[in-house]
């Protein structure tokens, strides 16, 4: 009889077992663990308190980014965020775990810089104190968010107890449409599938829209995965992928690199490989999206109509709607194109990276921004920062009345003070759209970086490929 | 960590789908240097209180014999979104032991566990159905769990099964500490890395290998 085919996620995950543990769950080597900020110093004060050292710090990176101001010279920061940083410093140095401070070129969203230095290859287990470690699968690791007790575990023993979870690929199939990004791909998924449509999988994204697509579009995508419910999601490696890793500051040179490569070619699905659950998008079916209520599955094309609670049945459902339209101030049947916004954030670990912030530029070019708008530009790392320095986007946004910022988490979450004022609401690149996420009373609208700057010129939610997108 | 063995309170139905660890516990609320012990008046902010500041008096764990529930029946998906402990931390301190649900929040589930707060998952129907029992009896009625024996009991005297994974269970029930249990582990630790450091020096020597 003939063996059945493998799983990329089986590969990955059976290569890292350490122990089997039974019942379904492992004992799994962490090769990457990433500390930030919120989190990261106390992880390391904990296990300190047990009288014990990380057992590997030179897998273990840490960087500043929930807390840190991104106004100019970092003014602002809050006396939490300082106090935070500065734990962050004295812990990872007396750990001997590497840091990318604040200015240096390192320095950024923790997830943009894992796979933009080269720290987060393909094949790699990766974990973050943060739900949105999912993103760095985009390059062919599995990664995923974990609790702060779970972190000092890692810490300690350089492995996490855990539960293998079911498969789930998720093909796109076909070319994407003009002004369509792989935001809107992400967010048509969980609209139609549900936030929890993911919830206990494992999830590969394949077919050949993925593989048409650069890796920073992958990494949107799978950041997305935790809004489906997923902690888990990933692109298998491929030359596209080889090809943005090779050079990069912390990834194998030379003959290792090659050697590498060969390794990592081995990391695909196996064509009879077999799924727990498929799901199959036109990706010719998808529009712009832009989210409607609080949960990212409240979301639809721009154009669409908002759904009117009337027509559910389930008494639950019908009032989870109901609260979520009275928080945004929408009414059903309204469509959200035309609707006046205050505020545009272009950020977050989604969407921060210099493809992103292209897609934006090309919109914001030569226009302005409503003059009742605020909109800001949150590069994801120094090193995307500086790129679009060298192409001129920050002049492209300054000039169009966009603010144009230090790298950092910023509004996305909230954590450093910076916030959409109560009330407000708010086009976000970001991933959640949850109530009080972004300030208490805000109101968010999750959208594409083309879409965000669209709704920043015209004031209002539109449609940003008639603005060049 | 607290061991959890068995359990009989009040439980609060609060089963509205998605609620994510940003509304058990508002960033806001939680960034700092030490915010352990100071989380629970926070819990559940964004439904429990009013803009005002006051407390939402629909809410359940506003409503009297609601309020010292040790209980949560939830909707599902509860715990999903942010990785933040401090929402399993901000249940406990308001007292939560247990949460019953249909599906929650992969990291929130781990979560869990790592606090000796125990997730049970069940079908949607039996959520459904306990909560009805709870409702039908204005909240004056209690719910039993037992781990070892893996049944829950509702108030009217029926009873539900429900499993854990075994290592989870016994750590659970002794109250062990999880890395005290992989420290077992440690030389299993040891001839993996030497292992994979032969097959993928690059994981061990970044940028250098």
């Amino acid at each position: 009889m003939r063996s059945q085919g493998r799983t990329l996620f089986a590969k990955l995950w059976d290569s890292h077992v350490v122990a089997d543990l039974g019942d379904g769950t492992a004992l799994l080597h962490i090769d990457r663990h990433f500390l930030h900020d919120l989190g990261g110093s106390q992880g390391l004060k904990d296990i300190k308190a047990r009288g014990m050292k990380p057992r590997s710090p030179e897998l273990t990176f840490a960087v500043p980014d929930h807390t840190m101001s991104t106004a100019r010279g970092r003014a602002g920061t809050t006396p939490a965020g300082v106090s935070l940083l500065q734990a962050l410093r004295e812990e990872t140095e007396e750990a001997g775990v590497r840091l990318f401070d604040v200015g240096t070129p390192g320095q950024g969203i923790v997830h943009v810089v894992g796979p933009e230095l080269g720290i987060t290859l393909p094949g790699c287990v990766v974990v973050c104190g943060d739900s949105h470690t999912c993103t760095q699968g985009g390059v062919g690791a599995l990664a995923f968010g974990i609790g702060s007790t779970e972190l000092a575990h890692v810490l300690a023993t350089q492995t996490l107890v855990q539960r293998r979870p079911k498969t789930m690929r998720v093909r796109f199939e076909g070319a994407m449409p003009v002004g369509v990004a792989p935001k809107d791909l992400i967010l048509h998924l969980i609209g139609t599938n549900g936030a929890a449509g993911g919830t206990g999988y494992a999830i590969e994204y394949a077919g050949s829209t993925i593989r048409a697509m650069g890796v920073e579009g992958r990494l949107t995508i799978c950041n997305l995965s935790i809004e489906l419910g997923a902690k888990m999601g990933f692109v298998a490696p491929d030359d596209t992928t080889f090809a943005y890793v090779q050079g990069r500051m912390l990834a194998p040179k030379g003959a290792a690199f090659e050697r590498a490569v060969a390794a990592w070619r081995e990391l695909s699905s196996d064509a009879d490989a077999e799924f727990d659950r498929e799901v199959v998008i036109n990706t010719a079916d998808v529009a712009p999206q832009v989210t409607w209520g609080t949960s990212p599955e409240q979301v639809a094309a721009f154009d669409a109509p908002i759904p009117d609670p009337a027509d559910i049945e389930d008494a639950g459902k019908r009032a989870t709607v109901e609260a979520a339209l009275d928080y945004m101030g929408l009414r059903a049947g309204d469509t959200m194109a035309g609707t006046r916004v205050d505020w545009v954030f272009i950020g977050s670990c989604t969407n921060s990276r210099i493809s992103d912030l292209r897609d934006a530029a090309a919109v914001a070019r030569g226009r302005k921004v409503a003059g009742h708008v605020r909109a800001w530009v949150v590069p994801g790392s120094e090193g995307v920062k500086r790129a679009a320095e060298e192409e001129g986007l920050d002049r492209v946004f300054t000039e169009a009345g966009f603010e144009w910022r230090e790298p950092g988490c910023s509004m996305c979450v909230a954590s450093n003070g910076e916030i959409v004022p109560p009330g407000m609401r708010a086009v976000s690149t970001s991933n959640r759209n949850f109530v009080g996420r972004q300030g208490p009373r805000a109101r968010t609208h999750l959208a594409s970086p083309a879409m965000a700057a669209a709704a920043a010129i015209a004031g209002m939610i539109a449609d940003a490929r008639k603005m060049g997108a | 960590m607290e061991k959890f063995t068995t359990l009989r309170t009040a439980a609060a139905p609060l089963l509205q789908e998605n609620i994510d660890t940003d509304t058990i516990i508002p960033m806001a609320k939680m960034v700092g240097v030490s915010v352990r012990g100071s989380l629970g008046q926070w819990c559940l902010a964004p439904l429990r209180y009013l803009p005002d500041g006051s407390e939402n008096p629909a809410f359940v764990l506003n409503r009297a014999p609601y309020r010292g529930a040790q209980i949560l029946l939830t909707g599902p998906n509860f715990g999903c979104g942010s990785s933040r402990e401090t929402a399993v931390w901000a249940l406990e301190e308001i007292g939560i032991r247990c949460v019953i649900g249909s599906s929650f929040g992969d990291i929130f589930f781990n979560n869990c566990f790592q606090n000796g707060v125990l997730p049970v998952v069940v079908d949607r129907e039996v959520v459904n159905e306990l909560a009805a029992e709870v409702e039908a009896r204005q909240g004056a009625a209690t719910i039993g769990v037992d781990l070892e024996g893996g049944v829950i009991t509702a108030p009217s005297g029926k009873t539900h099964p429900f499993t854990v994974q075994e290592n989870r269970k016994e750590a659970l029930l002794l109250g062990l500490d999880e890395i005290g249990q992989t420290l077992r582990h440690d030389a299993a630790i040891s001839a993996f890395q030497a292992r994979d450091r032969l097959a993928r020096p690059w994981i061990y020597e970044a940028g250098e290998a």
